[in-house]
């Protein structure tokens, strides 16, 4: 990446790059730094009292058993939504690209649900798996004698939110794929049709190199979302049960900050999340960037 | 600044109607009801407004509890907080703990010279909403508590008297016994399991759910539920369970569909579900007060109150405060507390509008409508004023977390009750902690 | 795509019904439940096939329907401030990532990768998280209750100026340097080649942020004093009764599809700007 043609000049970045960064301090760092403040304390919930707790906080969390378990199961749900988020959604974006017809209504279908407001999306998913009148659960039953339970099944529950929360980001991915499988110039891929290749070969050996940039992008979003933006949908299905096999960290942090007011230890947990998804990020980076074409 | 006859007339002008009886002083009202409750809390804000001209309650939605409480901590601390605020029942340690942005309702009563007598309030509602020096320090308003329901159709189908509810827990073991005989893929189910089999159960046999009376003496108290009889009752429902007896349905108010779509024949929730109930019910219904055990001394004596009260933030002006006194003293009068009692399902909160509600026959046309009160209005003991304990939401995560882990067969009902004991008393120390720092501030 | 090979096409067309059928089932049974009253909802099982109520529903979630649920701000304001919050911040995070991402990739300077990560980080926070410090700003500034407050924070993350670093690398070399040779300054090149070449990027991410601002929820609802400024999803939050009151489902998904409109216009509005590639410049 380092050989590049630039522009020179001395002052035109600093000016371009002065409306985001403006925003982000005092909108992001700002508030940012006061969170990680609150992390070292222990406030009551309406701030009227604050002692200065260093790591204590750190300290209680590291020591709890049920916090440590969230590691584990943060680590498999993140890893198959974004495994099965981005692979699902390349596939059905190749395809989109090989379809003429009816590609308008393919591709709005697969892209709306993206607009579903996640507290309607939430409830859909009951609607469909709820043990007592779930649509799904009622036909898996009938016409599979499949017991459908959730509420008391972890295995269940486990692939209940991971199919909510990949449902969400395939209309996502799939956008993104599709757009970058458009810019790929059509000319290309109609030379190595005509030396021969077969689409299997044209998509490995065209497609997916120059989707490489797209796919790194939707990578870290994916993980980033599967770490971040899914407590909504756990919390809408599953509330972490049963027992706590379905609480990932970022539920904790919610459950413990938004529902416990508990300032201080949901504070501390996003700083130990902030920290892990930056490892990972910077790791992603490192090695797999590497891999990118540009 | 010229001095000239036009410009102090104008200033007297401004004066003049820059004095007491100007504009309305608006009262900001955050509360956390939707669908048809949020219709009830603006007309009961629309109607108290049209009554006088002086003060104008202006009502805003600002989520559930959670976000609500939420929106208020962030508004406090920014210096923009409502006046009033709902706050759900979990939530009342939490408050009464915050003397800093709370001030007490009978504080405020009183400031504003409006008349108050906190007698007139049923008692079990009140005294859960009272200080232990016996200043109310909230607002009762939408509260519920837990009863039994049971699908009487179901019942005749199974062979039994479909007007006589099983009153005790061994009747509810037999009734669903013979339900399942008869094909019932799911006789009993619950919705809030810790409310109702844990802290409504504990008062309702006068057994204490926590030290220090449950945690009206103070912040010291630690739960106590690994009791025999709450071992007992959890045993019982862990067999309930593996006979299929008892179907765990979710947490929370989730179960409630199962009941009212006719899946589940008896199911024990909030008085509250009665009007999701009356309206999607296929089949005839009948309401009866909670099941317990006829070998315990002293029970049934009273049930747990949900639901929600109104707390006054600090930081207002007077004018303010005495809008929200005038709007409680209209709150509480008979007549708007029986329709309110009659449109929700909510218990009136006042011994007189429970009367008047009696009087216009209310409960006669609606069988079964006055379980949840009679289960209230009975004098309260040290052990069954309620429960106020810290950290409660956290306490009662952990409850459902350990406790669906009986019905999940993971965990037999001894050592889930004990992990709960365990974890919660972790997040009561925490909130002893928290309140000890805070009250040495 | 080139050839026209029987199987491939059948093959295609069959993945993406079956894709299609998937992803839309829960829409679809979102509008059957629309079209239904609410106590054939929630008997077992749910019908899968629309009802006869659907001009019932859709007129009462319209004018709030009389006797029923939270008609205090009515559905089309909220549309209104969910359409101007969503624009707001679609265009706005566009264009300052735009700026940003084309500082970052095309030029030399002191501190650049500090930058970089610095925007980049906003990832790693969620608002949820840094709410209550967030409000604490906003409210201090003076912009609760207004546009201003609603979107300027939420433009505060770097998913766009990570999109259009990515896409910006990929721009060969060749461009830059005839711009160069050619006399042209940084905004030349940034306005006549920069931005054609983005327009499928832009079109995704304005879809994207669209939707991001269609559908917000928490900020909103704290950000705002007065329920004359409510979104629209905070409405439809409004009628889904938690605890202890009934639901009108029928009704709930009724708004939630008329709430899912606008952005499906976009989405398919923007579909012509998916479908025209780079223009042909390797000639």
């Amino acid at each position: 990446m380092e050989k590049r043609v630039r522009f020179n000049s001395a002052w035109l970045p600093w000016v371009l790059l002065a409306p985001q960064v403006l925003i982000i301090a005092v909108f992001f760092f700002w508030p940012a730094a006061q969170a990680v403040l609150q992390s070292m304390q222990v406030q009551d919930s309406f701030g009227l009292s604050t002692e200065w707790a260093g790591l204590e906080n750190f300290k209680t969390l590291f020591g709890d058993s049920a916090y440590l378990e969230s590691f584990k199961t943060t680590a498999i749900f993140s890893i198959l939504v974004a495994v099965l988020g981005i692979a699902l959604s390349l596939m059905l974006a190749v395809f989109a690209d090989r379809v003429i017809k009816g590609a308008l209504v393919y591709r709005t279908m697969l892209i709306v649900p993206y607009a579903v407001a996640p507290a309607v999306a939430g409830v859909l998913w009951v609607f469909m798996f709820s043990p007592s009148i779930g649509v799904v659960a009622y036909g898996l039953a009938k016409f599979f004698g499949f017991e459908w339970n959730h509420l008391l099944n972890s295995t269940h529950a486990m692939s209940l939110i991971v199919a909510a929360a990949v449902w969400k980001q395939i209309s996502y991915n799939f956008l993104f794929f599709v757009a970058g499988l458009q810019s790929i110039p059509k000319s290309l891929i109609e030379a190595a049709a005509i030396d021969g290749a077969r689409p299997w070969r044209r998509f490995w050996s065209i497609q997916f190199p120059l989707l490489t940039p797209t796919t790194f992008f939707l990578l870290v979003i994916n993980m980033v979302y599967a770490f971040f933006d899914t407590f909504a949908i756990i919390d809408a299905t599953t509330s972490g049960g049963p027992g706590r096999d379905t609480v990932i960290m970022v539920y904790k942090v919610y459950q413990d900050g938004v529902k416990g007011g508990d300032i201080g230890s949901s504070a501390a947990q996003s700083v130990v999340l902030m920290l892990i998804v930056v490892a990972l990020t910077v790791l992603q980076f490192r090695y797999v960037e590497k891999k990118v074409n540009y | 600044m010229k001095f000239n006859s036009f410009a102090l007339a104008a200033g007297a002008l401004a004066l003049g109607l820059s004095g007491p009886a100007q504009a309305q002083v608006e009262v900001q009202w955050w509360h956390s009801m939707t669908g048809g409750l949020n219709e009830w809390v603006n007309d009961l804000a629309k109607d108290f407004n049209a009554s006088q001209k002086d003060y104008k309650v202006v009502p805003t939605f600002k989520g559930n509890y959670d976000e609500s409480m939420v929106a208020a901590m962030a508004a406090f601390r920014a210096g923009n907080a409502p006046a009033i605020l709902q706050v759900f029942e979990v939530g009342t340690a939490t408050m009464m703990a915050a003397k800093g942005a709370v001030k007490p309702v009978g504080e405020v009563m009183k400031q504003s010279g409006v008349a108050f007598d906190p007698k007139a309030y049923v008692p079990a509602v009140s005294a859960y909403y009272t200080a232990p020096s016996g200043e109310m320090m909230s607002f009762p308003f939408n509260s519920s508590t837990t009863i039994f329901y049971y699908n009487k159709d179901a019942f005749k189908a199974a062979g039994l008297d479909p007007n006589k509810a099983p009153t005790t827990w061994p009747e509810v073991v037999a009734a669903a016994a013979k339900l399942k005989a008869n094909g019932s893929k799911c006789p009993y189910t619950t919705s809030w399991m810790s409310w109702v089999h844990l802290e409504s159960f504990s008062l309702w046999h006068n057994t204490l759910f926590a030290t220090q009376n449950n945690g009206f003496g103070g912040p010291g108290a630690r739960l106590a539920f690994n009791s025999p009889l709450h071992l007992r009752h959890f045993e019982n429902l862990a067999n309930m369970s593996k006979q299929g007896l008892f179907v765990y349905k979710g947490r929370a108010s989730v179960a409630v569909p199962s009941f009212v779509s006719g899946e589940c024949a008896m199911f024990t929730g909030s008085s509250g579900s009665y009007a999701d109930v009356a309206k999607g019910a296929k089949f005839t219904y009948g309401l009866s007060a909670l099941p317990y055990y006829p070998d315990v001394a002293g029970a049934p004596q009273n049930t747990a109150i949900g639901g929600a009260s109104l707390w006054v933030m600090q930081g207002k002006k007077p004018a303010e405060y005495k809008g929200v006194a005038e709007f409680f003293k209209y709150l509480s009068n008979p007549e708007v507390q029986s329709a309110s009692h009659k449109r929700t399902g909510y218990l009136p909160i006042t011994m007189a509008a429970y009367q008047l509600t009696e009087k216009s026959g209310f409960y006669k046309d609606k069988p079964g409508t006055d379980v949840a009160v009679t289960q209230m209005i009975r004098k309260t003991t040290d052990k069954s004023r309620g429960i106020r304990l810290g950290n409660f939401v956290q306490i009662r995560t952990i409850l459902d977390e350990e406790t669906e882990q009986i019905w999940a067969g993971k965990k037999e009902p001894k050592e889930a009750l004990e992990a709960a004991m365990k974890r919660g008393n972790e997040q009561l120390e925490r909130f002893e902690k928290a309140s000890k720092a805070a009250a040495a501030q | 795509m080139v050839e026209r090979r029987a199987t491939m096409g059948l093959l295609a067309h069959a993945v993406m019904i079956l894709g299609m059928l998937i992803v839309a089932f829960p829409l679809y049974l979102a509008f059957v439940a629309s079209t239904h009253t609410s106590q054939e909802i929630v008997q077992l099982p749910m019908p899968l096939l629309p009802g006869s109520h659907f001009w019932d529903n859709y007129s009462a979630a319209l004018t709030g329907h009389g006797g029923g649920a939270g008609s205090n701000a009515p559905v089309g304001r909220m549309m209104w401030v969910s359409l101007v919050t969503a624009l707001v911040i679609a265009f706005g995070k566009i264009a300052v990532s735009l700026l940003s991402a084309f500082a970052l990739v095309y030029f030399r300077f002191p501190l650049r990768s500090f930058f970089f990560w610095a925007i980049f980080v906003t990832l790693m926070l969620p608002v949820e998280v840094r709410i209550l410090p967030t409000y604490k700003v906003v409210s201090d500034l003076g912009l609760l209750n207004s546009y201003a407050g609603l979107t300027i924070p939420l433009i505060a993350s770097a998913t766009a100026t990570f999109l259009f670093r990515q896409f910006f690398l990929t721009v060969p070399e060749e461009l830059v340097e005839a711009a160069r040779i050619d006399g042209a300054g940084p905004m030349r090149f940034f306005w006549d080649i920069l931005l054609p070449l983005s327009k499928t990027s832009i079109a995704a991410l304005f879809v994207i942020q669209f939707i991001y601002g269609w559908n917000q929820y928490l900020w909103p609802l704290l950000a705002t004093t007065s329920e004359d400024m409510y979104p629209v999803v905070v409405g439809i939050k409004r009628m889904i009764a938690g605890g202890d009151s009934g639901n009108e489902w029928n009704i709930v998904m009724a708004t939630a599809i008329m709430a899912m409109i606008p952005p499906a216009i976009v989405v398919i509005f923007m579909q012509r700007w998916f479908v025209k590639g780079l223009v042909d410049t390797e000639k």
